[in-house]
């Protein structure tokens, strides 16, 4: 396979539960060494798409290739070589956190020597080394997700999967993961992640695809998408009369009501903030950079549903 | 079809699936070793000695045996049910519902198929440890003719795996742990008590004794007594193709449903 050959691509996929579709007829590529993030809300099918890739869910029309196998029909192939972190951990708590490793390696008939140095290496990558005896309940939530990621690099895997890596963290440990996938990117591992969470996408991901009810509505760069959908910069006001509102309507601005607080999407070098600031000086409002949650709200007409 | 390419799937990788299981065991296996230590020993007792001095002698196939040895293999027949049966639906439902070991292995080159058939292989393996263990002190007290008591040990293989394969079926259809109750009041305990393994079938009502045949614990029951006795029991051949069979389907849908319940 040449350097910059796909690493997955889908072609027209859906997944229909019953005569739900959970995925609609989507199209995507991940290409070696990038890092690529569905984003969207609970629900918008990001989820089955990584389950279909991973070789999970079977594929209700379409076709998924990852490393140019078709995942349907060699699907011990393509997972051999496919590193999975799950939403849920599902970590062996019948085992001490080192013995996870090991047994886990048998999965993959990893050599069982190589296995105990790999091993070794992975908890010190993710600073589990003094844990290495301890019992799975005694982890913390940050510990238990870090183990799941040595985990999934047991294999040295040509592709990473992370489903929600980092839901459910507080910001110290999701830091440390970031931090570490970081480091893998830079390392050229080509990677795959879902995330409710814009933050996380921005900080990780060198292309986002944007999804709600189960199809991909933009694909781009997080910069690029944000300057592409809503320009540099958004004013948020709250409490508003007509009056302020006729003004915003007059100027031709984008905006969007949300919760009874107005999005204002400035067109670029527009200096609508300073402007409302001075037309109406008691007017309480907030100015500052777009991000993809703005993106997302342009385009769905909605904030993303959370938790 | 279905079913063939069910079976296909399955690889040597199932034996990874057994090997987690067996190393769980062993962490804890001297736990583990009691119960099917004292279990012989408690029943011998309370049946044996407590029972059995009340009834004396009984006729079993024509021949009069004591009370004490006729039980013995009932003992080991419902060992043979017990441990797989359970291995399979109360610690298999753990495994796969609460702690998802199930999933974080289909993440591997495993497919379902290579770990619905190793969790059976391990529920075959559990009947098969304890049936050996517990041979093993029945032989203490006298009660196991040789060679024939060895056939317990392909028998608890059969029986093991029939019964594991069941109760995988339950696990593959229970909303949740405590549904399990079900199976085992309207299959498991009827069996337990009505299968040949403490009195003989012969003394029930006609009707009784055909629905007493038709479960599979009365012909592993059937064939571990004629082991232990040392005779060649009246219907063995019968019993063995029956219980071939049935282990057969049951190991089948069992991997059947368990895809259908896990692959989604």
């Amino acid at each position: 396979m040449s350097g910059d050959a796909a690493v997955v691509s889908a072609r027209a996929v859906t997944k229909r539960y019953g005569s739900f579709a959970a995925v609609d007829g989507v199209d995507f590529e991940v290409r070696k060494g990038e890092c690529v993030g569905f984003l969207g809300p609970n629900g918008a099918g990001k989820t089955t798409i990584v389950r279909m890739v991973s070789c999970f869910s079977p594929i209700t029309e379409g076709r998924i290739r990852v490393f140019g196998l078709d995942v349907s029909r060699s699907p011990r192939e393509v997972k051999a070589q496919l590193g999975i972190c799950p939403q849920e951990d599902n970590l062996d708590p019948d085992f001490s956190v080192e013995r996870n490793l090991l047994v886990y390696a048998r999965y993959f008939s990893l050599p069982a020597r190589a296995v105990r140095e790999r091993a070794r290496e992975l908890l010190d990558l993710m600073q589990l080394r003094e844990k290495a005896g301890a019992k799975i309940q005694e982890l913390s939530g940050g510990m238990k997700r870090r183990l799941v990621l040595a985990r999934a690099l047991l294999n040295q895997p040509r592709m990473l999967i992370l489903d929600e890596p980092t839901t459910g963290l507080d910001p110290q440990a999701r830091q440390l993961i970031w931090q570490r996938v970081r480091m893998l990117k830079a390392r050229g591992t080509t990677i795959l992640l879902t995330t409710h969470y814009m933050e996380e996408a921005s900080q990780l991901c060198d292309r986002v695809l944007l999804m709600d009810r189960g199809e991909i509505l933009l694909n781009g760069s997080p910069s690029n998408l944000i300057e592409r959908e809503v320009g540099r910069e958004v004013v948020e006001l709250w409490n508003f009369t007509d009056e302020v509102l006729a003004f915003i309507r007059e100027k031709g601005w984008e905006h969007e009501t949300l919760d009874e607080r107005v999005h204002v999407f400035l067109p670029p070098g527009d200096d609508g903030g300073r402007e409302i600031g001075h037309r109406f000086p008691h007017q309480e409002h907030l100015l500052r950079l777009a991000t993809l949650e703005d993106v997302f709200l342009r385009k769905a007409g909605r904030a993303l549903r959370d938790g | 079809m279905t079913a063939l390419q069910a079976v296909r799937n399955i690889s040597r990788l199932t034996l990874r699936v057994w090997r987690r299981d067996l190393d769980v065991y062993l962490t804890t296996w001297k736990t583990n070793f009691l119960p099917p230590l004292l279990e012989p020993v408690f029943y011998v007792l309370a049946f044996g000695l407590g029972i059995g001095s009340l009834i004396g002698d009984l006729v079993y196939q024509g021949v009069t045996v004591s009370y004490l040895r006729f039980m013995a293999p009932g003992v080991l027949a419902v060992a043979i049910m017990f441990w797989s049966f359970f291995e399979n639906t109360y610690a298999s439902f753990v495994r796969m519902y609460y702690q998802r070991t199930f999933d974080a292995m289909m993440a591997t080159p495993l497919l379902v198929e290579d770990v619905i058939a190793g969790e059976i292989l391990w529920g075959t393996t559990k009947s098969l440890l304890a049936s050996v263990i517990m041979l093993g002190v029945l032989t203490g007290f006298g009660l196991v003719a040789y060679p024939t008591g060895l056939w317990v040990v392909p028998l608890a293989v059969l029986g093991g795996l029939l019964f594991a394969s069941l109760g995988m079926i339950c696990t593959a259809v229970t909303p949740n742990i405590d549904t399990f109750n079900f199976p085992i009041f309207v299959f498991v305990f009827p069996m337990f008590m009505f299968s040949g393994t403490f009195f003989p079938i012969d003394i029930l009502p006609e009707w009784a004794r055909i629905l007493a045949w038709i479960l599979p614990l009365t012909h592993v029951s059937l064939l571990v007594r004629g082991s232990t006795l040392g005779w060649y029991p009246d219907g063995a051949v019968w019993s063995l193709l029956y219980l071939t069979l049935v282990t057969a389907a049951a190991f089948l849908v069992a991997l059947l449903l368990m895809k259908r319940r896990l692959v989604k």
